[in-house]
């Protein structure tokens, strides 16, 4: 598979894409849904030998640690840090998150409660089983990717009967916030860079409607930095041709129908909710919760909490800007200052797939924008 | 984080569980969210989940289109 990082490939694709887009008489930008796209991009310095070529690349909102709001954090700390014998199980970059609480990571525990970092929302539902005098949550945050491991927990859990496992949903629907920056309008997307592993569960359809409706086109793109130039490459034929649509560039891992198997556990244990992401606000049928009959697995349920929507913000972050493409990192006064990898300020800081975090990393920093 | 790089299955057992290989490391999978995988099938795996299996035609149909841009770029 050495054709997916050949430099040979990369500078004929690179050739490629500035033809294209130097017959265009508009400027192209094109939005990169996933967080590990943009870490690809960055990674191998394609950010500005596309912009060499024609293309701005703009981060979109693919990071699940970024766009959940503060207050999903602050109801986990205000848990274990108040509630006696109570672990709180939780993906570890979520633990890093700041908060007006702190985060999970400085937080002190109440007596025999305790913070544990999991890989695998089975490894909360094990934790609960072995330690039945123990109350486990778990901090259960994820795009669709990661959306069916949970719910198949969640129902192995209530076959099981295990009554000390409880789940603090955070689950967010990918399509539905790509239509929010597009009824926004403020963006000027020109076309979409899908996420791989988002599509690999949902397929295609679900898509539909952004070539359709707004009539903006897009690939789903694989991870390797010549997929990602040859699904750039296929977005700006459909624009040159005026046929936006869907092109699946990561066909060996994605299919058109998606994963049959974890869209039935989905539909089975899930139904829509609205949703209010960090940055893009309260979205129509953006999240998903558990059904009311697996309500003793909902921690809002089972502790009755009560969310109150944007209380969490930390004035001066400006990560909702960056999460809706407004902004690059650079531009917000913090970046490298205030915020930086070992001391963030903000969520788009903490995770993996942040853009401010990859901006970092890869020397970005310098420019003003 | 989306791990990007495919696992190999190296060992199933009749409840679905088993193991991968990830770049050397043997890592424990849970394999119910996909129908048909065998030992030798490439997967990707997420959150302990297989989420969904490589397809060889289709990945060789990939890298035969990057091959020929690349024929086509220095003709």
């Amino acid at each position: 598979m050495k054709e997916l990082r050949d430099g040979s490939i990369t500078r004929a694709l690179l050739g490629k894409i500035g033809r294209k887009t130097s017959g265009l008489d508009r400027p192209v930008r094109i939005m990169e849904v996933c967080g590990t796209h943009t870490m690809t991009i960055h990674r191998y310095g394609l950010k500005s030998l596309l912009e060499e070529a024609g293309v701005d690349m703009v981060s979109g909102p693919g990071c699940p640690v970024c766009i959940t709001p503060n207050e999903l954090h602050e109801a986990c700390i205000d848990l274990v840090t108040k509630r006696r014998n109570f672990v709180l199980a939780s993906f570890g970059d979520m633990t890093r998150v700041p908060t007006g609480k702190g985060s999970l990571q400085s937080a002190v525990p109440a007596p025999s409660s305790r913070v544990k970092i999991v890989y695998s929302p089975e490894e909360a539902l094990a934790l609960a089983e072995g330690n039945p005098a123990q109350e486990v949550v778990f901090f259960g945050v994820g795009f669709e990717t990661t959306i069916p491991a949970i719910a198949l927990t969640v129902k192995r859990a209530a076959e099981k009967r295990v009554p000390n496992f409880s789940v603090l949903t955070a689950l967010w629907l990918i399509p539905p916030a790509l239509r929010a920056i597009l009824e926004a309008g403020e963006t000027a997307v020109s076309g979409f860079l899908y996420p791989g592993h988002v599509s690999a569960i949902i397929g295609l359809e679900p898509y539909r409607f952004i070539s359709e409706e707004y009539g903006v086109p897009g690939a789903v793109a694989g991870f390797e930095p010549n997929d990602i130039l040859l699904a750039i490459s296929a977005v700006l034929d459909q624009i040159t041709e005026g046929r936006p649509g869907i092109y699946l560039e990561y066909g060996r891992v994605v299919t058109p129908r998606g994963n049959p198997v974890a869209q039935a556990v989905m539909e089975e244990m899930l139904e829509p909710r609205d949703a209010l992401w960090r940055g893009l606000g309260r979205i129509p049928r953006s999240g998903l919760g558990l059904k009311d009959k697996y309500c003793t697995y909902d921690a809002r349920t089972k502790y009755s909490l009560s969310l109150k929507e944007g209380s969490g913000d930390l004035p001066g972050c400006r990560c909702g800007e960056v999460l809706r493409g407004l902004i690059s990192p650079p531009q917000c006064p913090l970046f490298g200052k205030k915020c930086g990898p070992d001391s963030p300020f903000g969520p788009c800081m903490v995770s993996f797939e942040g853009a401010c975090f990859i901006y970092h990393k890869y020397g970005r920093g310098k420019e003003s924008g | 984080m989306c791990l990007a790089i495919p696992a190999k299955v190296i060992q199933i057992d009749a409840a679905g569980s088993g193991k991968v290989d990830y770049l050397g490391t043997k890592v424990k999978v849970d394999f119910s969210l996909l129908d048909n995988v065998r030992t030798g099938d490439w997967v990707i795996v997420h959150a302990g989940f297989a989420i969904t299996k490589l397809d060889e035609e289709e990945a060789q149909e990939t890298l035969a289109l990057l091959r020929e841009i690349a024929q086509a770029q220095g003709e």
